[in-house]
């Protein structure tokens, strides 16, 4: 079985693996941002609560959060042994260099945007998930974990707001490249499809982050004080 | 000194140039000035000038590489002011005139740099793992006998223009000194895409894909990251749609060839 090993550790066998987990990603952050309109609510977080307490018990949930989890190791890993190998192969660097004439910065900084989304998805880890899954949450009015309160007295720290805004940046133009990048490194490249592809990755990018991002903004500058 | 061109002023510039005595010496920047360059010289006759400038001073000349001096060779290869074959789109440093510089410049000019193109002496490198590549795979392996007709295999007009539109590469490796990655898939996808879309690269199509990446592999060129930053800078044009025929060739052939390694 050699020939598995051999061509997933090719240079064209990690990109694609990258290109694989990136695109699944992609549905995740679909379903993500989807599940979390429920924020905009305006019911005290008991339909947020609802919602959360099914992603946190339904089995089918629960087996996808595996795959899912597979799906961030192996974009991480991957694209750090990549971007580990690509810096290594040029070990003398030029004296002067205009790589802005030549492409865009977004295009050439993946790394860094992965590894800001990175910190990111830790901090957000464990405030929401961990807290909501092995935490401490008082139930809310239905007897379900009171996720929403957590949320709502998150969003209310600039601080928080502010690190989940500039991540939402970084996702925006991690995506922009991201996702037309996935379909080159898997071979679709078409005269025809490749524009259109561009414009659907230009699109996705902007209004997923945008409705990720309007979400803390909305609860520090909007959200009234809680009733309770 | 002012050539053909009467309204073309002669110009004085700065130049700062990588110095090396060999493989393994430590290397550095040297600055130099040049005086009365034709604005109709090419930067490799300019770089003459400067040459025999350091011979009349009893100084080494600066190693640089260059052969045809039509921009079909692939020979020179000079990283100048921070891009590939300078700052003119879609040619070679011999291409390049001093037109596009402006009296008074300062001009920097590295050697390619990648460790898979080790520097043999000052803006000389050593490009030999191209050929290398093209060893692993990125031939046609033929029978002797009697000559074939010329239109014996049919190919249909299209598909030659698209095989011969990746067969202009030059193997310069400007795609190599520009990417961020040094990476050199541009070069490797125009030989696989050329071939793959003949009838007879059909024959090894599998084993060329195969062998050619592991050997890109080996020698240390890193991995694409779908910049863009090669086919912008390629003296001739080389597209990136042949990096994505590259990786559904080795996707495909890794998926079907009886090669169990």
């Amino acid at each position: 079985m050699s020939w598995i090993s051999n061509t997933f550790s090719s240079s064209i066998g990690r990109k694609v693996l990258v290109a694989i987990t990136g695109l699944f990603l992609c549905s995740f952050l679909v379903v993500h941002l989807i599940g979390n309109f429920q924020l905009f609510k305006n019911d005290g977080g008991a339909a947020f609560n609802i919602y959360s307490h099914f992603m946190g018990t339904n089995p089918v949930i629960r087996t996808l959060e595996w795959v899912l989890l597979l799906g961030f190791v192996f974009h991480i890993y991957e694209s750090y042994t990549l971007a580990a190998r690509n810096r290594a192969a040029r070990a003398v660097a030029y004296v002067e260099s205009r790589p802005s004439q030549n492409s865009p910065w977004y295009s050439r900084s993946m790394a860094l945007l992965g590894t800001i989304i990175l910190v990111f998805l830790l901090v957000h880890m464990y405030n929401f998930f961990y807290r909501a899954r092995f935490g401490d949450l008082d139930p809310d009015i239905n007897n379900n974990a009171d996720l929403y309160t957590l949320v709502y007295s998150s969003f209310k720290q600039w601080w928080y707001v502010l690190l989940y805004v500039a991540a939402q940046v970084a996702l925006c133009y991690h995506l922009i490249h991201g996702f037309r990048s996935a379909f080159q490194t898997l071979g679709l490249n078409h005269r025809k499809y490749t524009p259109i592809i561009r414009a659907i990755g230009y699109a996705f990018a902007v209004l997923v982050c945008a409705g990720f991002a309007i979400m803390p903004l909305y609860f520090f500058f909007f959200k009234p004080e809680l009733a309770h | 000194m002012a050539g053909s061109n009467p309204n073309a002023k002669p110009m004085n510039l700065t130049l700062k140039v990588w110095r090396q005595k060999n493989r393994n010496a430590e290397g550095g920047i040297v600055e130099y000035h040049v005086k009365d360059i034709s604005p109709e010289m090419s930067f490799l006759e300019m770089l003459d000038v400067l040459n025999e400038d350091l011979l009349h001073k009893g100084e080494d000349p600066v190693a640089f590489d260059h052969d045809c001096r039509e921009g079909i060779c692939g020979s020179c290869n000079l990283f100048i002011n921070g891009r590939a074959h300078g700052p003119e789109k879609g040619t070679t440093t011999c291409q390049l005139h001093m037109r596009k510089f402006n009296d008074g410049d300062t001009i920097t000019i590295e050697p390619w740099r990648a460790n898979a193109f080790p520097v043999n002496r000052d803006l000389s490198v050593d490009r030999s793992a191209f050929d290398r590549i093209i060893q692993a795979g990125g031939y046609v392996s033929v029978n002797t006998g009697g000559t074939p007709d010329g239109n014996e295999i049919p190919i249909p007009k299209p598909i030659a223009d698209r095989a011969f539109e990746a067969a202009t590469c030059i193997a310069c490796g400007a795609c190599v000194a520009a990417c961020k990655n040094a990476s050199a898939m541009l070069f490797v996808s125009a030989k696989v895409s050329q071939l793959a879309l003949l009838p007879q690269g059909q024959v090894e199509r599998k084993t060329r894909v195969e062998n050619m990446v592991a050997q890109m592999d080996k020698e240390g060129f890193g991995a694409c990251t779908n910049i863009g930053q090669c086919a912008a800078e390629c003296p001739v044009g080389i597209s990136l749609e042949n990096i994505a025929i590259l990786n559904r060739e080795f996707i495909s052939a890794k998926a079907t060839s009886n090669n169990l390694a």
